[in-house]
């Protein structure tokens, strides 16, 4: 079990991490979201006590990290996939780490197999791709058979198929009643691999629940439905019909209506005794990524900007058009449309009960049809994507990857 | 943790790189080759040498002139055993394996000073012997007062300039900027410090002018420096030990 209790670091003036607690409990995958820069990898690395917290504390089985005793052996991570030595190949590597805790060096050559890099054992590290990187780093993570692993950001630079492999490792470690903290800024990653979510956006904790509960807190139900385009008076007409039934309407982009807090079927009556035809009526579920976007969108350190390409452009030939900007498929819309939080006038989701510091301030922008990130350059590259259709589900473990036979 | 695993370990590390083996082999091959070619010079231009050089004239310390080029390669070899946990990242994750850093940091030196010492000696002998079988008729022996002193003050000599490489290596962290500062320190600028009267007083302090007195074995005619050879060592050891110090100091402190 890991905690930690008002964890803080700041670095000069800088804050990277403030006041964070949570829990990570032994048993279960727990994902740790936020975007770049949010103080994922500063709060692994004070769990680890490669940083000294400003202030706060962070505790394995209640040791401070330096202080446990015989720590590789309770404690995997993987850090960074490029920390080796490039020089030095993959087995001495692993065995350099094994000889610290007295780890016998057959158990390498069982770890190498485990993470499929038996073949490359004796090549060096400089030629491993960032997928074959990852692979070695989770290997240096299980060598000790800790209770406790860390991993930041670990299907990096890994094929679909290591994908799937680390998916079903970590969910397989953590049935056997291991701690499994995982960090990625891949919501739909998460939302597949992990029972359990933290996630923190500029060092502060948004949101600490399980996925079910994330699920149900804070994707929200819709139904999208569409008049004729010729007739827009009939639109009007349905948006005061459906309101008057108590329904929520929306206007979306291409003119479609975004409905909520009515069922299908009393949309579709309700527009009929209103006397509008419907070109469309489907349900539609806000997916995870939505939601997740939804509660970061205030705490994005990194946002593009449109590309000007300002002095680049070759001159148009006289008489000639210019080009008109094709939004990037996939990314229609202009102005992101997040959908609005389940609890409408309710607290923004990202002010968690109870949280000190400062007032909603940075994030306080709260999600909805206005909150786009977007200013007046609708931006097609900054655009968070698309409400993606999940992943389908994990296929059974043991395809072909050799699954850690402990 | 027990200190005999991290010793492993870092034994494995040291022995896996082939940059050990191309620094430590460097330092040995250019101090007893340059050593012999110097040695050779003064037989052969021993006619044309004044009174008073022939009066100061030092064999052993003669076969051991290599070592002002050898000592580059030595730093090489203490600035990349620290500074490579750095530039790879690899630290955290030896840091995170060893919790202790006065450990990792204290076995990381012992096993790098004790393979720089191994290699100092073999150094050391060979180009003692071959710098003597050069010199010819102007030779002397081992059994010579102070001369076995000398040769294993050689082996000591490089094994403390590889020590304190690693200690300016562990508190800048960068191999680069380690190398920057080390090289044209030793190089270059202590010499000049050295040969300028103004500064010469102040100069034979330096780690690198006071550590090789302890390979001298005939004073100069118009010697006046205030230490013999073992007060040289002790000065070159107080430089070490200042450095370990600051790099130990940094790294305990320090965020990985």
């Amino acid at each position: 079990m890991i905690e930690a209790v008002g964890l803080t670091k700041r670095y000069g003036d800088k804050t990277a991490v403030y006041n964070l607690s949570f829990q990570v409990r032994p048993g279960s995958v727990t994902g740790f979201l936020g975007p770049n820069g949010s103080g994922k990898s500063t709060t692994m690395r004070m769990i680890l006590g490669l940083d000294q917290p400003t202030s706060g504390r962070v505790t394995i089985g209640g040791f401070p990290y330096r202080k446990l005793p015989n720590a590789p052996r309770q404690v995997g991570a993987l850090l960074d996939a490029k920390a080796v030595h490039g020089g030095r190949h993959a087995r001495n590597h692993l065995l350099c780490l094994a000889q610290l805790s007295g780890i016998p060096a057959r158990r390498v050559d069982e770890v190498l197999g485990v993470v499929g890099l038996q073949d490359v054992a004796r090549k060096r590290s400089k030629g491993f791709s960032l997928g074959m990187g990852q692979r070695l780093g989770i290997a240096a993570a299980l060598l000790g058979d800790p209770q406790v692993l860390l991993f930041d950001e670990p299907v990096n630079g890994l094929d679909p198929e290591g994908i799937l492999w680390v998916r079903n490792l970590m969910k397989a470690l953590a049935a056997e009643g291991r701690t499994v903290f995982v960090s990625s800024h891949l919501m739909s990653e998460m939302a597949l691999t992990a029972d359990h979510l933290i996630v923190i956006g500029r060092g502060q904790l948004l949101s600490d629940m399980s996925v079910r509960d994330f699920i149900s807190t804070n994707s929200a139900d819709f139904a999208r439905v569409r008049t004729p385009d010729t007739e827009p008076q009939q639109r009007e007409k349905l948006t005061a019909s459906l309101t008057e039934a108590g329904g929520q309407v929306l206007p979306e982009q291409d003119g479609a209506l975004r409905v909520m807090g009515l069922p299908l079927h009393r949309i579709s009556d309700l527009a009929h005794s209103a006397d509008v035809r419907l070109w469309e009526l489907s349900p539609h579920q806000a997916s995870l990524e939505e939601a997740y976007m939804r509660m970061t969108q205030g705490a994005v350190d990194y946002r593009s900007t449109v590309d000007q390409r300002a002095g680049l452009q070759q001159p148009l030939p006289p008489g000639a058009q210019p080009p008109v900007q094709m939004p990037v498929p996939g990314q229609g819309q202009p102005g992101w449309y997040a959908p609005p939080p389940p609890q409408q006038g309710g607290q923004p989701p990202f002010a968690a009960p109870g949280q000190p510091g400062p007032p909603a301030g940075p994030y306080g922008a709260p999600g909805g049809p206005g909150g786009a990130p977007a200013g007046d350059h609708a931006n097609p590259y900054a655009q968070p994507a698309a409400p993606q259709q999940a992943p389908a589900a994990p296929a059974a473990p043991a395809l072909t990857k050799p699954e850690d036979a402990r | 943790m027990t200190a005999a695993q991290v010793i492993r370990s870092e034994w494995t590390k040291i022995r896996s790189v082939a940059s050990t083996v191309w620094t430590l082999g460097l330092a040995a091959v250019v101090t007893i080759a340059l050593g012999a070619l110097i040695s050779l010079l003064f037989k052969n231009q021993w006619s044309d040498l004044s009174e008073k050089d022939r009066l100061s004239f030092d064999p052993t310390y003669t076969s051991f002139a290599g070592m002002s080029l050898g000592q580059l390669a030595m730093i090489v070899f203490g600035v990349l055993v620290v500074s490579n946990e750095y530039s790879t990242g690899m630290i955290r994750t030896s840091l995170a394996a060893v919790p202790q850093r006065g450990t990792f940091l204290a076995c990381k030196l012992a096993v790098a000073a004790g393979l720089a010492f191994a290699v100092g000696i073999v150094t050391s002998f060979a180009a003692f012997f071959l710098g003597q079988a050069m010199l010819g008729g102007h030779s002397t022996s081992i059994g010579d007062p102070g001369v076995l002193r000398a040769v294993l003050g050689g082996a000591l000599y490089m094994t403390l300039i590889a020590l304190f490489s690693m200690g300016v290596a562990a508190m800048l962290r960068s191999p680069m900027l380690s190398l920057g500062i080390l090289m044209p320190f030793f190089f270059l600028i202590s010499n000049i410090l050295g040969a300028v009267s103004a500064t010469k007083k102040i100069a034979r302090y330096l780690p690198d002018q006071a550590g090789s007195k302890i390979m001298q074995v005939v004073t100069p005619v118009d010697n006046d420096t205030p230490y013999g050879p073992w007060g040289g060592l002790a000065i070159m050891v107080g430089w070490v030990v200042v450095a370990l110090l600051g790099g130990y100091v940094l790294l305990k402190q320090r965020d990985a």
